[in-house]
């Protein structure tokens, strides 16, 4: 027996918009109130921005282009030091917690660079590698890398038990255990991973522009900033923002999928 | 057949074992599976405390015998079934299948656990074929060998379904799918419903009934559902609180085929309650018993 499908589908509904106008509600209102302090002169328009300002700011920039340089820039290192540490990060993580003696000589060395904010070693980057593309890449790298290794090295050195030993019953060796169980059963902690190295990948960018070089956005909110733009820069972290929710939110729907492999269906 | 097994002591059955094996060089004079003496240790890494769970545990099966080990929880008989398994390696002591001596788990032996422990991310089918794909059997023949079993433990229709969409019940049908699908020697069965409520565990003691008179495996499984392992067993093995002794050995000679009506028997009721006063005083005898869950 099934209740009516429509009933389930206007409950459903129902939740969902409460839900949006709720959350919804509550930011047009901060925007509107903000609106409403800077057109009132509650406060300075030239420090704090206002709505209008931004979206008119934003309007600017994208009609005349100027944007599209800094997001390419800020694009390109993201997407390099990303796939850079998901290529490095998982199998190194895989090869940690598979490996015992690996995890045991590499794991101090990772807990020290683990805890260690990476921005700090930014300047040496730079003698390192240049104010090019270099010491950004490295930082972005060195941000993002770490959550891939930490959470691949989890899911593989904490495989269930009771899996393990029904392959060992089936006759399987290490190497087939590896493949059949340790691979598929890391998965969700994968998703998990990008999703941290995502957040970590883009405090990389923007810190590591911020810190030097001519373009990217984090070069555009600390020029801006300096000269008193403060809509340019909230156009710039709105688009980082929005860029963040969306490949997290992607991750999370993804990771969904996998609930049901841990009993959380 | 198992019927025709000689009545005999185990301890005179078992030492007769190594004059067979001087004797013939044809395998069929050996019991399906030999275990001498068998002793199981385990050492408490942290604080090098050892305890023992089992103590000189000798036991012949024949070929085609159901064979159950009762107990009281903790008493050793799951580390028993692991040893022979091949899980778990014995202090000392012998275990041999068709009197071949055996170390580590191998393609002659099939477990059914307690918990199902399906792999959660492979479908029903691709779960019941595991244990063959494991040992190099190509996939779409391995398909073709589940199908029979599929059958035989009634999930056609669920090939394709996911762990996480079947009930208890199934989940433990294709636990015991893939099992049979190897096609073991020796099916070793560890508590295989003592997850499931009591209707579905009655459900499945009788389909494991039904398929065992199909198939006439060579069976040993652990359990402490008396009622159980009368109704399937041809023979009963009480062992003792831990470290785990053979108390008593009780030949089921219930006739065969048998049904689920025969739990109305008066034999029936006989023989579950005789276990019960064996386990008791088994559990009776030592003074400090561990009751352990």
């Amino acid at each position: 027996m099934k209740s009516d499908k429509n009933k389930v589908f206007v409950r459903k509904f129902k939740q969902e918009f409460q839900s949006i106008t709720l959350g919804g509600g509550v930011i047009v209102a901060l925007l509107v109130l903000w609106e409403l302090a800077s057109n009132l002169q509650w406060i300075n328009p030239m420090f704090s921005s206002s709505p209008s300002r931004i979206v008119s700011s934003g309007w600017k920039v994208i009609a005349d282009g100027s944007i599209f340089k800094h997001i390419q820039s800020s694009g390109l290192i993201f997407i390099y030091g990303y796939l850079l540490a998901a290529v490095v990060g998982i199998p190194f993580g895989i090869l940690l917690g598979w490996f015992k003696k690996a995890s045991q000589a590499f794991g101090p060395i990772i807990a020290a660079f683990y805890t260690t904010p990476r921005i700090a070693m930014m300047p040496l980057f730079i003698i390192w590698f240049g104010l090019g593309i270099g010491s950004k890449l490295a930082l972005v790298f060195l941000s993002a890398v770490f959550p891939l290794i930490v959470n691949m090295q989890t899911a593989v050195s904490n495989l269930d038990k009771d899996l393990t030993r029904v392959a060992e019953a089936y006759g399987a060796n290490r190497r087939q255990i590896f493949w059949t169980i340790a691979l598929p059963e890391s998965v969700p902690f994968l998703l998990t991973g990008l999703r941290l190295a995502t957040g970590r990948a883009l405090l990389g960018v923007v810190g590591a522009e911020v810190f030097g070089g001519a373009e990217g956005l984090g070069y555009l909110i600390q020029y801006a900033g300096a000269t008193f733009q403060t809509d340019i820069v909230f156009v710039c972290v709105v688009i980082i923002a929005a860029f963040g929710i969306v490949m997290d939110r992607s991750l999370l729907a993804l990771n969904r999928r996998f609930d049901v492999w841990r009993g959380n269906d | 057949m198992a019927e025709a097994v000689v009545e005999t002591n185990f301890q005179i059955a078992t030492g007769s074992t190594p004059q067979f094996e001087i004797g013939h060089t044809n395998t069929e004079v050996f019991p399906k599976l030999s275990v001498n003496e068998l002793v199981i240790t385990f050492e408490n890494l942290a604080t090098g405390e050892l305890t023992a769970a089992v103590d000189k545990v000798s036991i012949d099966i024949e070929p085609g015998e159901f064979v159950s080990i009762v107990g009281l929880s903790g008493c050793g008989k799951t580390s028993f079934l692991n040893a022979i398994a091949g899980l778990i390696k014995p202090n000392s002591g012998s275990i041999r299948v068709n009197g071949q001596p055996v170390s580590g788990p191998g393609h002659d032996r099939a477990v059914v656990f307690q918990k199902a422990s399906l792999l959660p991310w492979r479908s029903v089918l691709n779960n019941i074929i595991y244990g063959l794909e494991l040992r190099g059997v190509r996939k779409n023949e391995a398909r073709k060998l589940a199908e029979k079993y599929i059958e035989m433990v009634h999930l056609k229709g669920f090939e394709h379904y996911y762990p996480h969409q079947l009930s208890g019940g199934m989940q433990q049908r294709v636990n015991l799918a893939r099992a049979l699908v190897c096609e073991p020697e020796i099916l070793l069965l560890d508590e295989p419903f003592a997850a499931l409520d009591a209707i579905t565990r009655e459900e499945m003691q009788n389909e494991l009934l039904s398929l065992w008179e199909q198939t006439r495996k060579t069976v040993l499984m652990v359990t402490h559902q008396i009622d159980e392992a009368v109704l399937l067993s041809d023979r009963i093995i009480i062992f003792s609180a831990r470290p785990a002794k053979i108390v008593e050995e009780v030949r089921v000679n219930l006739p065969r085929p048998r049904t689920p009506h025969l739990k109305d028997d008066a034999e029936f009721d006989y023989l579950a309650k005789k276990i019960w006063g064996q386990i008791h005083t088994a559990a009776g005898k030592k003074v400090n018993v561990e009751y352990e869950i």
